[in-house]
């Protein structure tokens, strides 16, 4: 009985196995593909794109990026919309989430639902609107036309309200009788609490706002203020690509939000399970 | 230290729509006797008490009395509807729970995940503005008169049932607080843990000296920590007094009843009567001749002829009869519990309305009893200690004494 057990589990282990090794071979080709076209010469990229060992090695393309373009003006743009809107939205997602958690207070439900029908609506919808009003208010190709428009984030107030509700009610009852105002109970109670959401949340807005290529298309025209994913289009002509530069600065990109990636993933894959639960 | 004095206090619970409609979901399964207004339900009212200072007061009732809500208004965690609550002499109602000073044990311990034992005890001198050294020396006096030095930098997950029980009273009392509030700190820990945390409690109420107000469901732990108990049910005072009090003189047959294990046996209508110049209770057909002192107690209560009553009578004091009279029963249940057997009997015999099939449990020592023989289906006759009797209005349910 024992053998058989053990041979179920076994072919029951290879089978997962391997599934799970062809999803990943899919999901990693583009990078090595990325990579590999990031060291060819402009030249082996146009003419053999597909081949994954460059048959001469090149930095060509990481310098071109490095030196020919204002990449490091660029890095500065995303760097400083992707943390202002992230810890913005952490902010005001655990505020706001915990608030309606927590306290009672004339139509709320009727606010959380409005605010949970926003989510329905999808984004392209609401795009021209949007554009609209950001013109109006003159902030078009501005830094801040993509920092202010996402201050609030209904998701993240949501995953944060569910969070909050799981706190037993007496911590924070204790906290008030110890003492603590509104402000301290959320700063040094619940946020403490809810960090697994936290975790998820920084790394779900890091990346929306890292490698957002829409937003900036529609709301940046000038060089100098563009994002990093839009600049991927600073080495394409008309007529051609610079693949070879365009990969360099791909796999540059990629490094932030890998890091991002590494240092929360704890907190990202707990976040994503328990969000899955509910 | 400071007396607690609490005034007509009333506590409502709105019900809005959507409670309302949950409720009738819920349908007959939480049937509670509370009182249902056009404002809400009236979870607890006319609660009148004064508390002395450094008085250990214990809420005890079924779950659902109010013993809780009452607590948490005091502490401020809850609105009081209508009524006063006074503490230390100063109005209390609108003022918030951390200008209260007040402490607060709670059920679950709510003890700081985040934080070791040390910050769970330092958080509420930070919260005041307490200097670090000044906190150091609160936190580090606390824990040693409750024993939890050595676990000061542990968190709360590496404790155990008792040692955070233990933290939880640190936490509590480490600002001296003018009162301390608990509610129902032991009924998370087992049997044994909370036998030895009641006597903690009692020794550390002589070290701390201050103003106790204690809410348990469990009448052993409202027995013997208790100066005075307050009894409740249905959002409704039963009976306030001393352990003493409360047991040897219920006011009303709830209170009879949920004082004292195993419960207090009950025989309604039984009667009154004279006979041969003296008082005798009829019970199930028998004939108990009162003690001169009960008749007279009764007199003075103004109960004197016939009438029908409800006697109370406590397990120790139902005898096993040698002598072949008393109340024929049969043995359904034999608990032997070491130096005394509990004994759950059906009496055969039928009372004045006819009715069957009374209950009663008996309280028997082991000394000079033929234990094998005390089995299931085992006819006996019992007698009950007539001085002991406890008689109750049918209707009104008070006592008559």
């Amino acid at each position: 009985m024992k053998d058989f057990a053990y041979t179920r589990d076994f072919k029951s282990r290879a089978l997962i196995f391997a599934i799970l090794l062809a999803v990943s071979i899919i999901v990693v080709i583009p990078y090595i593909w990325m990579l590999s076209n990031s060291f060819k010469t402009t030249m082996e990229t146009l003419t053999d794109p597909m081949h994954i060992i460059p048959q001469e090695f090149t930095l060509d393309g990481y310098i071109k990026v490095l030196t020919k373009s204002p990449f490091f003006h660029w890095l500065g743009n995303s760097v400083f919309i992707t943390c202002t809107n992230t810890l913005v939205i952490l902010f005001t997602s655990t505020l706001v989430g915990y608030l309606f958690a927590r306290f009672r207070f004339r139509g709320k439900d009727f606010l959380f639902a409005m605010l949970m029908f926003t989510m329905m609506v999808p984004a392209q919808v609401t795009m021209i609107t949007t554009f609209i009003i950001i013109d109006d208010i003159g902030l078009y190709d501005s830094v801040w036309a993509l920092i202010i428009p996402s201050f609030v984030n209904v998701f993240g107030i949501y995953l944060c309200k569910q969070y909050c509700e799981e706190i037993p009610r007496e911590l924070i009852e204790s906290a008030r009788i110890d003492g603590a105002g509104d402000f301290a109970i959320y700063w040094r109670i619940v946020i403490p609490q809810i960090r697994p959401a936290i975790g998820a949340l920084a790394i779900f807005t890091f990346m929306e706002y890292w490698n957002d290529y829409l937003n900036p298309l529609i709301y940046l025209s000038s060089t100098e203020k563009m994002t990093l994913p839009l600049a991927l289009s600073y080495f394409s002509t008309q007529h051609t690509t610079d693949l070879s530069a365009t990969m360099a600065a791909s796999a540059l990109i990629m490094i932030p939000a890998a890091v991002v990636f590494i240092i929360f993933q704890k907190q990202f894959i707990k976040g994503l399970s328990m969000t899955g639960m509910k | 230290m400071a007396e607690v004095v609490l005034k007509n206090v009333k506590k409502i619970y709105p019900i809005d729509d959507s409670e309302k409609k949950k409720k009738d979901d819920q349908g007959e399964q939480k049937k509670t006797n509370l009182q249902i207004t056009d404002k809400g339900v009236i979870a607890v009212q006319d609660f009148n008490l004064e508390i002395a200072d450094k008085e250990f007061v214990v809420l005890v009732g079924p779950s659902g009395c109010g013993k809780s809500t009452t607590l948490r208004m005091i502490a401020g965690l809850e609105q009081i509807s209508e009524g006063e609550l006074y503490i230390d002499g100063e109005y209390m109602n609108n003022v918030a729970p951390k200008s209260r000073d007040i402490a607060m044990v709670f059920q679950n311990y709510a003890l700081y995940p985040h934080m070791t034992v040390y910050e769970n005890m330092a958080f509420s001198l930070k919260m005041q503005k307490y200097s670090k050294a000044e906190i150091d020396a609160h936190v580090r006096e606390a824990a040693e008169i409750l024993d939890i030095t050595p676990l000061l930098e542990r968190k709360p997950k590496a404790l155990s049932g008792g040692q955070r029980q233990r933290v939880a009273m640190g936490r509590a009392f480490v600002r001296n607080p003018k009162v301390f509030l608990m509610d129902e700190p032991l009924s998370n820990l087992d049997a044994k843990l909370r036998n030895q945390m009641r006597a903690e409690i009692i020794k550390l109420r002589k070290k701390i000296n201050t103003t106790f107000i204690y809410v348990t469901h469990d009448q052993v732990e409202a027995m013997t920590l208790g100066d005075r108990i307050v009894i409740m049910k249905d959002g409704f005072i039963q009976q306030i007094g001393t352990p003493q009090e409360v047991f040897t003189h219920p006011k009303n047959l709830f209170v009879a009843g949920f004082i004292g294990v195993p419960q207090m046996n009950f025989f309604p209508a039984s009667r009154l009567q004279q006979e041969d110049g003296g008082f005798v209770a009829e019970i199930l057909g028998e004939k108990f001749r009162l003690a001169d002192e009960t008749v007279g107690a009764l007199a003075n209560a103004g109960v004197s002829g016939e009438r029908e009553v409800v006697v109370g009578v406590r397990p120790v004091n139902v005898i096993i009869s040698e002598d072949g009279t008393g109340i024929d029963a049969v043995i359904e249940v034999a608990e032997m519990m070491g130096s005394e057997m509990h004994l759950h009997l059906k009496a055969a015999g039928t009372d004045v309305s006819g009715e069957q099939e009374t209950e009663i449990i008996a309280i028997a020592p082991t000394l000079g009893l033929d234990v094998e023989a005390m089995s299931a289906g085992k006819h006996l006759r019992l007698n009950l200690q007539t001085q002991a009797m406890h008689f109750f209005d049918p209707e009104t349910e008070e006592s008559l004494l």
